[in-house]
């Protein structure tokens, strides 16, 4: 965006040729001109629009996973309006005659005919279907791996907290967003799935089953679940989902990108390229290629052909019937769960074996999500805004948290495969049902705390490198015919991308006594939260100061000189005095 | 003629011709085949059980004893009829390769058609069952497939799944899938129930219902997977794995290539 500059000018006659604006002129058209500038004029969005076009956005292609949920989710919205144009959300009975001959003259809903018709008679609609699907998926999976890349690195940290809630919110409705979805076509797959959600509300202590009339408006199946699926499907959800996704990306805009740390990177700044041109060029080129993508996988890979499972008819039940992979956990949890923890009291059942994976869990993963920021700058006391994002390394416990929670979120997932697992595998059900329950209290600890070690690893193989360079795989010999290996000195800019961390110290704990001998009501909260910052800190490994590298360029030959890194540092470091220290 | 040579070029048409083809293949097929089989078989039902002995005692004796009386290793056949025969050693499942929870189906077929035939006839002699059934049931035209579909969901789904991918079943058992099944085998099978699965007796589901099963089945593998690739036609498991390898390997591949893309 260029500004308007006006030059002195001394001669009236060099303004001979000087085009003036007329005076009917308005700002916007002075300003922008043509179209933009009437708009300007009426909207006043140019301030707002150049605002945009000239953040900078730092480039990194994890943060490109956020574009791919972005676009999975717009091309989700479009290929459901093509959709719109032909299904019928109704339960209404009809007789199957369309050209699908394995169903022909079959009783079926309107809502499964009109998705078999769009399935076949339809120019086009398979591929409108399946793309729409994929995308579903993909929305699904790079939504979850963009939030993994958030918490791996620290992006929620103050001040984006709040965008980190709203993110877990988006995510909910994504999967409820999708559940409906899957459940409109009324075929027998999908209506085992919503058999199944009756179930879960019927689990529901007390009020369960006016839970139940009230969704389904009368005893299930009813006429009423489809309609209604489908004006949640199709209007409230995607209405919530792109207004919380617009606070979304405006938070972006706001608060800025966070960046990887890196030479001339601070916490202050954002290095990168502004969004005009280049950004909104490659971001524009992105949305086609994602879109290219998805088109692909619709046009070549068949998903949930409901066809074959034919008509939704509450009699049968089919092997194999499983959601799509985002509700994989809360089934899997009902999988897990044992029998026996049913019961009777007060003249209610409470359906402990159900309740909990269906109703419970769902809630809770999300809330538990959502929250993790808030413990985490509780738990450690860290008061500060953050816009230079962690290396996942040089934050071991919490990244040992996250993969411990992947560990038990895949182990709940994969209990919801047990039958398929079994019939691939040629295994037991029953054996792999039982070695799932066994996994899912034994994997998050073994997955916590083998992370644990391999992050602080890696640390001490930084500081090894920062202090003795890299391996050069060049042989050595000394004069005593002894072999070493030679290392080489890193270059600045590497070497500023393993110095500049800073790792906390653990909180002391204050005395909970005050100067009168009086214990203070904090106390019990202060203990509490010094043993969790030491459960997050106490485990660490130092960054190198730059004493410490003086002390090993000074002293040539390595390796005896250098204090194990295994031994905490018991140089108090402070990362700044690093960060100054490096670029003078 | 000009509207007929115009709907020549009509998508069904190729469609049209296929099942025409197949319905008078079909036809002459079990105009003829039958009655030569039947004269085969009148002429030589007592040499062909003979036979059938001596191939028994020397393949299937071990497990089943010397008369078919059963043994530890392997149940009594008295009764189980031509059919049981036919499926068993026609799908591959025997003689039992190794003891385990189910005798797998195997393409390997040790034996000709013949001398399934003639085992078929010795174990038909030891006392009454299900004979190999007439092929006027098992072509997989003759029936109504819209009524077979109905039929199979009710009975069959629950172990087969509603696409007849097939399922587990307790303790490592399981259904398996039923594309490529031949509409002999699936009569057989409905009429024997091998190990855990329940037999479907005429009085159950007549031939003429077995017929429209077996048309149900055929007639969606002649559909074949008019959305692509099928991901072994499993469902929301390989689809969501498909997602979580392949679909984002993609994307993460496409974002990188991008990333390194300068000004
Ligand atoms: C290794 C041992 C073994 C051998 C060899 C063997 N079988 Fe079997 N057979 C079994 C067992 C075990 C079963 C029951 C479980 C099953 O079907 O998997 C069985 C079941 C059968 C059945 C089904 C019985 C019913 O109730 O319908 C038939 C028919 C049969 N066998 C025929 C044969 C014939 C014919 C041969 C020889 C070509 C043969 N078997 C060889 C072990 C054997
Ligand atoms: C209780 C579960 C159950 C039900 C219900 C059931 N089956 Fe089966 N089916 C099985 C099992 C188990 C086998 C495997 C038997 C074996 O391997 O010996 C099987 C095998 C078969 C086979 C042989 C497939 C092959 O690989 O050769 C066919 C065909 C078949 N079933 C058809 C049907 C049909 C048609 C119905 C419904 C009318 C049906 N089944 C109902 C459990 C079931
Ligand atoms: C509807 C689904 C979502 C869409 C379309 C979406 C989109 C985006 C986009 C385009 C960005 C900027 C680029 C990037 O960093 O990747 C972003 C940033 C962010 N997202 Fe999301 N997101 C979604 C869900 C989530 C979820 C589930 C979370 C976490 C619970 C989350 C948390 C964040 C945070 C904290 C940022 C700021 C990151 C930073 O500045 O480094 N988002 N989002």
């Amino acid at each position: 965006m260029t500004t308007h500059t006006s030059y002195p000018q001394s001669a009236d006659a060099l303004r001979a040729s000087d085009r003036t604006a007329r005076p009917g002129a308005t700002a916007g058209q002075r300003k922008l001109g043509g179209v933009a500038g009437w708009v300007d004029d009426r909207t006043g969005a140019g301030k707002g629009v150049g605002y945009l076009m000239k953040k900078v956005f730092p480039d990194h292609w994890s943060f490109m996973l956020g574009e791919v949920a972005m676009y999975s989710m717009i091309i989700c919205l479009l290929t459901g309006v093509f959709l719109t144009f032909w299904f019928v959300p109704s339960l209404g009975h009809t007789v199957y005659d369309g050209s699908y001959a394995p169903l022909k003259g079959v009783g079926m809903s309107e809502a499964y005919a009109s998705t078999l018709n769009i399935s076949f008679d339809i120019r086009g609609g398979l591929l409108i279907r399946q793309i729409h699907h994929w995308a579903a998926l993909m929305f699904v999976v790079s939504l979850s791996v963009h939030m993994m890349r958030v918490f791996f690195t620290g992006a929620f940290r103050k001040p984006r907290e709040l965008n980190w809630v709203i993110g877990s919110v988006l995510a909910l409705l994504a999967a409820v967003e999708g559940f409906a979805g899957y459940s409109l076509p009324d075929d027998l797959l999908s209506g085992t799935g919503i058999r199944a959600m009756n179930g879960f509300m019927q689990s529901a202590p007390v009020i369960g089953s006016y839970l139940t009339y009230a969704v389904f408006g009368g005893a299930f199946p009813g006429e009423a679940i489809i309609p209604r699926l489908y004006s949640a499907h199709v209007l409230l959800i995607p209405a919530i989902l792109i207004g919380l996704f617009t606070a979304h990306i405006v938070l972006v805009a706001v608060q800025k990108h966070t960046q990887f740390p890196g030479p001339g990177r601070t916490n202050d700044n954002v290095v990168g390229y502004p969004v005009m041109p280049v950004y909104a060029a490659k971001a524009g080129g992105f949305f086609f290629i994602v879109f290219g993508i998805l088109a692909l996988m619709g046009a070549l890979f068949q998903i949930n052909a409901i066809w074959a499972y034919g008509p939704y008819d509450p009699s049968p039940v089919t092997a194999g019937s499983q959601p799509d992979w985002y509700m994989w956990f809360t089934d899997g949890a009902l999988r897990l769960l044992p029998g026996w923890l049913e019961f009777e009291t007060f003249g209610f059942t409470w359906s402990m074996n159900i309740f909990p994976g269906s109703l419970l869990l769902l809630p809770l993963v999300y809330v538990l999500l959502a929250i993790y920021p808030f413990v985490e700058a509780w738990a450690t006391g860290d008061k500060r805004e953050h816009h230079l994002l962690d290396r996942p390394r040089n934050n071991p416990t919490r990244t040992a948290i996250g993969a411990a929670a992947i560990a038990a979120y895949t182990v709940l997932a994969l209990a919801c495969t047990n039958d398929i697992i079994a019939i691939k595998l040629h295994m037991s059900i029953n054996d792999i049902t039982i070695a799932l329950r066994i996994l899912l209290f034994v994997l998050p600890p073994i997955v916590f705390w083998v992370t644990k070690r391999i992050c602080l690893a890696l640390q001490a193989y930084d500081r090894d490198t920062v202090l003795h360079g890299r391996e050069s795989g060049r042989l050595v010999r000394t004069a005593e015919g002894r072999f070493f290996e030679a290392h080489e000195p890193l270059d600045e800019y590497t070497r500023w991308k393993l110095v500049q961390q800073e790792i906390p110290q653990p909180l002391e704990l204050e005395s909970g006594v005050d100067a009168n001998g009086v214990r203070s009501p904090k106390g019990k909260h202060a203990a509490l939260r010094s043993r969790l910052s030491n459960f997050y800190y106490r485990d660490r490994v130092d960054a190198v100061t730059p004493s410490e590298l003086e002390a090993a360029h000074h002293d040539g030959h390595g390796h005896e000189a250098i204090e194990p890194h295994d031994a905490p540092a018991s140089v108090g470091t402070s990362a700044h005095a690093t960060e100054d220290d490096m670029r003078s | 003629m000009n509207s007929l040579a115009a709907r020549r070029r009509h998508p069904a048409a190729i469609a049209l011709l296929l099942l025409l083809g197949l319905l008078v293949t079909g036809a002459v097929y079990s105009a003829l085949a039958p009655q030569r089989v039947q004269a085969a078989a009148a002429a030589d039902a007592g040499q062909d059980a003979a036979q059938g002995k001596k191939l028994f005692q020397a393949n299937c004796a071990t497990c089943h004893g010397l008369n078919a009386t059963g043994t530890e290793d392997g149940p009594s056949l008295v009764g189980v009829g031509a059919a049981s025969v036919d499926f068993q050693m026609g799908t591959g499942r025997m003689p039992m390769a190794a003891p385990g929870v189910q005798a797998p189906r195997s393409d390997k077929i040790k034996f000709s058609n013949e001398q399934i035939a003639q085992i078929g006839a010795y174990v038909a002699t030891l006392g009454p069952g299900p004979s190999v059934p007439d092929s006027k049931y098992t072509d997989g035209t003759s029936g109504d497939a819209g009524r077979g579909g109905e039929i199979f969901r009710v009975n069959c789904a629950m172990c087969h799944n509603a696409a007849g991918a097939g399922g587990a079943l307790t303790r490592g058992k399981y259904a398996p899938t039923l594309q490529g099944v031949k509409g002999k085998h699936i009569y057989e099978a409905m009429e024997t129930g091998p190990q855990s699965m329940p037999v479907f007796n005429d009085s159950n589901l007549d031939p003429q219902a077995k017929a429209d099963v077996i048309t149900y089945l055929k007639s969606m593998e002649r559909e074949g997977n008019p959305g692509g690739y099928k991901l072994g036609g499993l469902g929301p498991v390989p689809e969501g794995l498909f997602a979580w390898t392949i679909g984002l390997a993609v994307m993460v591949g496409a974002a990188v290539w991008l990333g390194q893309k300068g000004a």
